[in-house]
């Protein structure tokens, strides 16, 4: 039971973190962005190419895997995350925003997942892969409860970025900015905030995010080109659990996810794990479509 | 008097193709009451959300001062002296009151936005009990003061108003209409499109009446309260509205 809790929560904390950039691009740029989570993909990869091209070191860090390289690769894949992401509004999006339908940006942002995920394929390879060839042992906790260093760094560092952003939206100019566009672009327009500046700054810091997330799931678990399309129910299904455009909500919902799947396999073939998000999503579209902190626009 | 904001022969609608009004002119000074008045689909809204740059305009000058506003983006409005309060989802519900103000002063330097909001809870004391409330708790009254609290915070030189009265009790139409005549008598220029257009007529300078997107008829508002043709155009339409 413990095991399965700790597990959930790691898991939890990387869909959070991916969840909370789609929540904003859901709530502020209103389209379903199924792109998003192959820009985890491509994050975790660049960190991976800039370790490969630079030759770094690996050596570990304390108990970790991993050492100050694959940290600077990760600082290196969020700026490439951010550029992607960038360009991807400057070449597709913004020449349709406010002229076709929000399905026509979801259809395209489908189109763009695939084009992310087979030039990472084209690049990379489909093996999966790993940062470090070094293995960890896990440490026992408790009697019941294993976990290993990088579980921790990962959970820790998800944590301060959580923390960070709600601080960010709570306390800056700019976050307010994006709050209130979040909930009323035409009001927040007419109240002087510039539409342009709130977008590049949703790609900017929803692409961080995405990069970092996608590290953490390399770390933990393996890199996979399908990486982010295996994480994209997870993530929808976080986001509609707690409220499109709510960034606690995606937090909350992010780490439900995690512990519901973690918990599931207690009861149900692992096999099916990884139907338990659309299940999860399924119920709350049928029981409480706003989700359970409420959304602040679309959704509402 | 020198004309504040001059409309001049305006067309604008929802889509290029297809213009809502047609060809509107109106002028507005400094410290003037100017309601726009008209039966529905008059596109009296449609105005005042061209003016602020909400809307495609086709045709037709919008120059306020010297600064011609034809095709600037609405974010820049406020930088030039414009306010406008729309009739509904006029405050962020979400974000509390202190929010609200916050974001309406982001424009300002950090300590004229700090001056400012102060300001603003000393003009609508009712505010300040509120001010870590989520501006969605409050009463339509409330929130329509909220609303113009917001827009001053940047001292605009015009504030266009959508129906400040829609959905108010009679003695909160008062109240915010009392709050317009003292920022009229403090030299801002008010301009406000009014369904409840007799209050209304009362306490402005003038009155502009619309139909079918043009301009009907315009002159001192205690002339056209006793105009029969007003009430042909607008009231005897509006169904007692009145």
């Amino acid at each position: 039971m413990l095991q399965a809790l700790a597990d959930g929560l790691l898991t939890g904390a990387i869909y959070a973190l991916g969840a909370i950039g789609l929540t904003l691009t859901m709530g502020i740029l209103r389209f379903a962005n199924f792109a998003h989570a192959e820009m985890m993909t491509w994050g975790a990869y660049m960190a991976l190419g800039v370790l490969t091209v630079f030759g770094l070191p690996t050596a570990p860090l304390g108990p970790l895997t991993f050492g100050w390289p694959l940290l600077l690769a990760t600082v290196v894949a969020c700026a490439l995350t951010v550029a992607l992401a960038l360009l991807i509004d400057w070449l597709v999006f913004r020449r349709m925003r406010d002229r076709v339908g929000h399905l026509t940006l979801v259809f395209a942002s489908f189109g763009i997942a695939l084009l992310i995920r087979n030039v990472v394929h084209l690049i990379f390879g489909g093996r999966a892969t790993y940062y470090t060839t070094e293995l960890q042992i896990a440490v026992r906790v408790l009697p019941d409860l294993r976990i290993m260093p990088d579980q921790v760094f990962t959970l820790s560092l998800a944590v301060v970025l959580v923390i960070a952003v709600h601080q960010f939206l709570q306390r800056t100019p700019l976050g307010l900015s994006m709050r209130a566009v979040s909930e009323n672009p035409s009001l927040a327009v007419i109240n002087g905030v510039s539409l342009a500046r709130v977008v590049r700054w949703t790609w900017i810091v929803g692409g961080a995010l995405a990069a970092v997330a996608g590290v953490l799931y390399g770390v933990t678990v393996q890199l996979r080109p399908e990486l982010g399309f295996h994480l994209l129910l997870p993530l929808f299904a976080a986001v509609i659990l707690g409220g499109v455009g709510n960034v606690v909500g995606a937090v909350v919902g992010g780490v439900l996810i995690g512990l519901i799947e973690s918990f599931s396999v207690l009861v149900i073939p692992p096999g099916y794990k990884l139907a338990i998000p659309f299940l999860v999503l399924l119920v709350v579209l049928y029981l409480k479509p706003t989700g359970l902190f409420g959304g602040t626009s679309g959704g509402r | 008097m020198t004309a504040l904001l001059s409309v001049a022969a305006l067309t604008a609608g929802y889509r290029p193709d297809l213009p809502i009004i047609n060809g509107i002119s109106l002028t507005i000074s400094a410290g003037e009451l100017v309601t726009i008045i008209g039966p529905n689909g008059a596109g009296k809204s449609t105005l005042i959300k061209a003016i602020a740059g909400l809307l495609p305009i086709t045709d037709g000058t919008v120059t306020l001062g010297h600064q011609s506003l034809v095709g600037l983006s609405p974010h820049l409005m406020s930088g030039f002296g414009m306010a406008y309060v729309p009739q509904s989802d006029n405050i962020f519900a979400t974000l509390t009151v202190d929010e609200n103000l916050r974001l309406g002063a982001l424009p300002l330097p950090r300590s004229q936005a700090r001056a400012q909001i102060s300001a603003a809870y000393d003009r609508f004391p009712d505010l300040v009990r509120f001010r870590k409330a989520k501006a969605g708790n409050l009463s339509g009254g409330q929130r329509q003061m909220l609303a113009v609290a917001r827009a001053l915070l940047t001292g605009p030189q015009l504030i266009m108003l959508d129906e400040p009265s829609a959905g108010l009790a009679p003695k909160m139409v008062e109240e915010v209409f009392g709050h317009l005549v003292t920022l009229v008598r403090g030299g801002v220029a008010v301009l406000m499109v009014e369904q409840n257009a007799k209050a209304a007529m009362r306490i402005s300078d003038r009155t502009y009446v619309l139909a079918e997107g043009r301009n009907r008829l315009d002159g001192p508002s205690d002339r056209l309260l006793e105009d029969p043709e007003v009430a042909r155009i607008y009231l005897g339409q509006a169904g007692g509205k009145h």
